[in-house]
């Protein structure tokens, strides 16, 4: 069973991982931006790497392509910012965590832990009308898990929201894919409706 | 393939044998040294407070010369004018709470104009931050969005540090308002330690943005766009003032042949007196610049923005062109309008490295049908009324002043009228609030660049709107005998208010009707010579005396309360669906209205 997310059309989900500046103000500087500018965001993660002076920042977030190129640009722009990197056209990894406490009676429990098993998630804890169970994985993973366990009645949840690495090994480049036209804004007096040029 | 994995390297330790730059000095003082030394300050702004005084104790004896302001608003107004007058940043000190806070509006008026400002607020000691305490505000939280960048120092160590990234944050790249939260213990605390001030090397790289062009590639794209264009236009805005490439704008328009408009804070980039002028484009441009943009096949945008003033209608907006783009801030490419060939880096480099590319070519038939459009649709205006026309009192500033005078203006009709009426030949001429519309921006402003530029004629081109709003820094003024010229273009109304309520709300002039006071009088209250000029017939003659006077002088004039500015592009509508305007001179408000077609809800 697969789940399908659906975008408004011409919205894509999009992956954007940034560099910062491990100081006070920053998460709510991006967040800030991320409001002012009216950019959507379904997460934003952030966390330590392995230099103790950067954090890293994912972002994901629903965007056309305009608006995507102006969410990567206006991060780049804020100081403490180091890098950015989207992870459109490039092999990477995600992965999202999630605690789901879903309540199960005893004769239904080791039907429950199959379904866990089944999708290499943990029991983590056991109560008597209960299980809380822990899995990683991609978002959609993570979504068609949830949705099996949707009948069983789930009693709490909690998601850290989507973390991305770019894969050690890329695929060869292909020919680099051709300007779309089709994507950008057209500008024309076509659209407006019995308006002369300028005279001459 | 690696991603992100940039280190920063460790901070190099000072030599400790020199004699002590930091060690058992306070804040205050190692603020007050710093700004003098280094960062060769020469005017600060402010207003004293509590949470500041240890600052102001250092100032006592300063070298540097200190404007006491009577509103903070007003100290960030000048630091911005004095920055825009000079290049240099301007700094304002003020303290904690409500002074910061009245900082928001100069600070975030700055930030749309791309303007470095250095703003030191005063904080309560760090022990109470975030207890509520006497004149405490979440500053740094207030200001984050109309910052570029700000700090709030906990620690006297890192101040050394803090203070020279500010100044490197607020004059890199792109430029803007850089604001330090200094607590008064930090201020007040000595320094144990002799400390690194070296910027971290994430800020020390922003300096790179200011000496980089753009590349190779997008300038040689660039140059074969423009040799093969029949029509280009060049479309330049503040950054081209900014990055200093006045001169370069100049000879890429001569060498290519290239009309030019300027948008309202390109002003001065070009020379206006050049016949390639176009003057200024967009909502109030010229209605020649706005054909032009609309027919040409080639416009280059230097350091400018496709502000919606200057677009309009984003989907009509230069159907034909293909768009060169040489902006410093990638953010800014592509941002509303598409563009076809961007060049992202610093304007004058990148000009330096296009120019030996361009060819000259004839163009006639475009300047042929330039010149037609300029000679049958200049900026004009009647005398067909009893009062002066503000168009008029500009004109005659602009021929006393030999158009080389510094401008400073409010917001609104009088800040139009000095766009399209003072002949601007000279970048930093022309200080305006143009992203944000500050109004009460001119007065203080004026004060800003008077200091800045001692010598220079500052004229400031208010409205009775806009003075009033900031006028208690007459008091400023005066105490100082700042020789700023001020000139009120007085109708008693709100004027772009009033032309909208014309034209789109049926005359329904909903509060923007002003009963003002006697501003020659009270003028002379404040100490500062004070005119009023009711006669047009007089206004050369109140011209030549305000020029004359020696000092500061306020001149309110009368004008006609009913003149619109034009040309318009109603909002929302295309930059070729302008209105002259000529109709409405003549014929009066109601056929002004008519001429638009529109009525006030299809307006956004």
């Amino acid at each position: 069973m697969s789940i399908l997310i659906i975008f408004p059309e011409g919205l894509m989900r999009s992956v954007i991982s940034a560099l910062v500046v491990n100081e006070p103000g920053v998460l709510a500087n991006v967040a800030g931006m991320f409001a002012a500018r009216g950019f959507n965001i379904d997460s934003l993660v952030v966390g330590r790497t392995e230099n103790p002076e950067l954090s890293r920042l994912t972002v994901v977030c629903d965007a056309d392509e305009n608006t995507l190129e102006q969410v990567r640009k206006q991060l780049a722009k804020l100081v403490p910012v180091v890098k950015v990197r989207d992870f459109k056209d490039t092999a990477y990894v995600e992965r999202d965590l999630a605690l789901i406490t879903v309540s199960v009676s005893p004769e239904k429990r080791s039907e429950v832990i199959e379904i866990v098993n089944l999708y290499r998630a943990k029991v983590i804890d056991v109560a008597r009308e209960s299980l809380m169970i822990e899995i990683t994985g991609t978002e959609q993973k993570l979504e068609s898990l949830l949705e099996l366990l949707k009948p069983y009645g789930i009693k709490e949840m909690a998601r850290t929201g989507v973390i991305a690495m770019a894969r050690g090994m890329q695929p060869a480049k292909e020919e680099p894919a051709k300007p779309e036209t089709s994507k950008k804004r057209v500008r024309s007096l076509s659209g407006a409706a019995g308006v002369a040029l300028p005279p001459s | 393939m690696t991603m992100m994995n940039e280190t920063i390297p460790a901070v190099k330790k000072q030599s400790t044998t020199d004699k002590p730059k930091y060690k058992g000095k306070t804040g205050a003082r190692i603020l007050h040294e710093m700004l003098i030394g280094p960062h060769k300050v020469e005017v600060m702004f402010g207003y004293p407070g509590g949470a500041i005084l240890p600052v102001f104790d250092e100032l006592y004896r300063t070298p540097a010369k200190f404007i006491l302001n009577r509103h903070e608003q007003a100290s960030g107004h000048c630091a911005d004018g004095y920055a825009r007058a000079t290049g240099k940043p301007g700094v304002a000190l003020v303290t904690s709470g409500p002074a910061a806070t009245n900082m928001v509006t100069p600070l975030a008026t700055a930030m749309m104009d791309s303007i470095p400002i250095i703003c030191i607020s005063g904080q309560v000691a760090t022990k109470v931050i975030g207890n509520d305490a006497f004149q405490e505000a979440d500053v740094t939280g207030i200001t984050r969005p109309c910052t570029k960048w700000n700090y709030l120092v906990k620690d006297i160590r890192e101040l050394p540090r803090v203070i020279n990234e500010a100044f490197i944050v607020a004059t890199s790249g792109r430029p803007g308002p850089v604001l330090i939260d200094l607590p008064k213990d930090i201020s007040a605390g000595v320094c144990p330690e002799e400390v690194d001030d070296t910027p971290r090397p994430h800020i020390a790289k922003r300096l790179n943005a200011s000496l980089t062009g753009g590349s190779n590639k997008q300038i040689h794209e660039a140059a074969e766009l423009i040799n093969r264009s029949q029509k280009p236009v060049l479309y330049v805005g503040g950054g081209a003032i900014i990055s200093g490439a006045w001169k370069e704008v100049r000879e890429l328009s001569e060498k290519g042949n290239i009309p030019c408009t300027t948008t309202l804070l390109g002003m001065g980039a070009f020379d206006e007196l050049n016949p390639r002028t176009l003057h200024m484009l967009g909502m109030h441009g010229s209605a020649y610049a706005n054909y032009a943009v609309q027919e040409c096949d080639c416009l280059i945008a230097i350091g400018a923005r496709f502000d919606d003033r200057v677009t309009g209608n984003l989907a009509t907006f230069a159907p034909h062109a293909k768009i060169i783009h040489i902006d410093i801030d990638p953010s800014s490419i592509s941002k509303t309008v598409d563009v076809d060939v961007p060049v992202v880096g610093d304007a004058k480099l990148s000009l330096q490295a296009l120019l030996p590319l361009i060819e000259t070519r004839e163009r006639k038939g475009w300047f042929e049908q330039i010149r037609v459009w300029k000679e049958k649709y200049p900026f004009k205006y009647f005398d067909d009324s009893a009062h002066a026309k503000p168009q008029y009192v500009i004109e005659e500033i602009n021929r006393q002043t030999k158009s080389e005078a510094i401008i400073t203006t409010g917001v609104g009709q009088h800040q139009m009228w000095a766009a399209q009426f003072y002949r601007w030949r000279y970048p930093r001429q022309f200080l305006t609030s143009g992203g944000l519309g500050t109004m009460g921006f001119g007065l203080p402003a004026a004060v800003g660049a008077a200091l800045g530029m001692p010598g220079k004629t500052v004229i400031d081109i208010d409205g009775d709107g806009s003075y009033l709003m900031t006028c208690y820094e007459l008091a400023t003024i005066a105490e100082y005998n700042i020789p700023v010229k001020v000139v009120i273009l007085n109708n008693d109304f709100q004027g772009m208010i009033k032309q909208w309520q014309d034209l789109f709300y049926e005359q329904r002039y909903s509060q923007s009707k002003m009963k003002n006071p006697n501003f020659a009088a009270m003028a002379e209250a404040f100490g500062v010579k004070g005119i009023r000029c009711d006669d047009k017939k007089m206004v050369p003659k109140v011209v030549d005396q305000m020029l004359s006077h020696d000092g500061p002088v306020v001149v309110d004039f009368f004008v006609e309360p009913n003149e619109h500015v034009y040309p318009m592009v109603p909002a929302g509508k295309g930059l070729h669906e302008l209105t002259l305007g000529v109709v409405a001179n003549a014929g009066g408000v109601a056929a002004g209205r008519e001429c638009f077609g529109l009525d006030a809800g299809s307006l956004a």
